[in-house]
């Protein structure tokens, strides 16, 4: 069994990682439903969306470690890490294919996340980082066909039959309690905002509900009522998926150390 | 010194014609060239032969194999050493898939992107695409996502041929 790395953590370090971390645990997340989705097409275009962020993830972890100094590279990032040293958002760590949990979770969690993304991807294109910048710019044209994709998924369950738009309804009460976290800001949002590296999670909630507002009411959902409940996974607290999730993806590199395709 | 120059440009218009000739293994029908992911031929500091790529789509499996083709490509015919980098910004985007590139993908099978990138409205382009079989504009998409990220799925309603198009990105 490898070790563990250690990463010396600066707040742009952590900065980078927490997007880096969203996309590769989101792809993680999406890459289960390939073979098991309810149509082919389907399949195919949860795989692409999973690859996209797949190389959004790569592409960021590469630069992070770069910022971090300590020659780790992509992979030790990706898989070498313990979890506490992982910041992606809660929400994409949730399983998707168990636990009451089923198609209208993961076309609406593509929704929100991608919803969340594009102002992102935006903001860091003019970023004082231009590595970070070029590689947001990229990801912002991805992220586009993204976020039309899973609207449409919404809509068409959402305002589809009486089951459809009950289980969507019911994936949104589940996702619900989880995206107080997508612009609860912190430390390290202030000195990326200070610093221009990038915004602060606080300013992506307007651009966000600019999208949701619309297709939510073509889908006849109603978001509940926010609650008390914050997770924390930016800040390395994660929900008790994760570690099942990181025992499955760093399982390959932990087993046979330095392992390359 | 006065035919250095000259020497200079012939290894890169070789260059250039060796890489017109290295296919996408993803779309066989289009080289690099033709996609437009070659941004620069130059000759380097201690006679290494400099070509900057610029990656497609963030996730596409086929980047590495490209950049082991075209190495492999210039130096098989003799115009190695190679030095490869990879150019972020500005980002690909379908604009700069050639004219040529364009027939080659119909003709392949492959409805070419028919809008430029930067008034690409994702809806819009959902419907009317051109069949490249028949060039009916009565087509409508199966699926956002086809075989790979870079392309949607599509049927003609008129010779009812399903076909695939590369998405204006």
């Amino acid at each position: 069994m490898t070790a563990s790395i250690r990463l010396q953590l600066t707040p742009d370090v952590r900065y980078v990682l927490r997007i880096a971390d969203t996309c590769l645990v989101h792809a993680q997340r999406l890459a289960e439903w390939c073979g098991h989705a309810p149509v082919l097409e389907e399949d195919i275009a949860l795989s692409n969306l999973g690859l996209d962020l797949l190389g959004q993830a790569r592409a960021l972890l590469t630069h992070a470690s770069r910022l971090e100094g300590g020659g780790h590279g992509e992979d030790a990032l990706a898989f070498l890490r313990d979890e506490h040293d992982y910041f992606n958002l809660t929400l994409v760590e949730l399983p998707l294919r168990r636990g009451g949990a089923d198609f209208a979770d993961t076309q609406l969690r593509c929704f929100i996340v991608a919803a969340w993304l594009a102002p992102l991807w935006q903001d860091l294109s003019t970023s004082r980082d231009p590595e970070l910048a070029a590689i947001a710019a990229k990801a912002a044209k991805e992220t586009r066909y993204h976020l039309e994709h899973a609207a449409d998924w919404v809509v068409r369950l959402g305002d589809g039959s009486d089951e459809s738009a009950r289980r969507m309804q019911a994936a949104l009460v589940r996702a619900w309690p989880y995206v107080a976290e997508l612009f609860d800001d912190d430390a390290v949002d202030a000195a990326a905002a200070a610093s221009r590296l990038g915004p602060p999670a606080s300013a992506l909630r307007e651009p966000w509900l600019a999208s949701i507002r619309p297709v939510f009411a073509d889908a006849r959902l109603t978001p509940p009522a926010d609650g008390a409940f914050r997770s924390h996974g930016r800040r390395g607290t994660h929900s008790e998926h994760m570690g099942y999730l990181l025992a499955e993806m760093q399982h390959l590199q932990r087993a046979f150390p330095g392992g390359v395709w | 010194m006065s035919a250095r120059p000259a020497v200079v440009d012939d290894r890169t218009a070789q260059a250039w014609r060796v890489l017109a000739s290295v296919l996408d293994p993803e779309v066989p029908a289009l080289s690099v060239v033709d996609l437009g992911i070659v941004r620069e031929v130059s000759a380097g500091e201690g006679g290494a032969l400099e070509v900057v790529l610029t990656p497609t789509y963030s996730g596409c499996p086929a980047t590495e194999a490209i950049e082991a083709d075209v190495a492999a490509a210039l130096v098989a015919a003799g115009l190695g050493p190679v030095t490869l980098t990879q150019r972020l910004a500005p980002a690909w985007t379908t604009d700069w898939i050639s004219d040529d590139g364009r027939r080659k993908l119909a003709a392949y099978g492959i409805a070419p992107p028919c809008t430029r990138a930067s008034h690409a409205v994702v809806h819009v382009l959902a419907r009317n695409v051109p069949c490249p079989r028949c060039q009916s504009v009565r087509t409508e998409r199966l699926s956002a996502f086809g075989s790979t990220a870079c392309k949607s799925m599509h049927r003609c309603l008129d010779c009812r041929e399903p076909f695939e198009y590369f998405k204006a990105i």
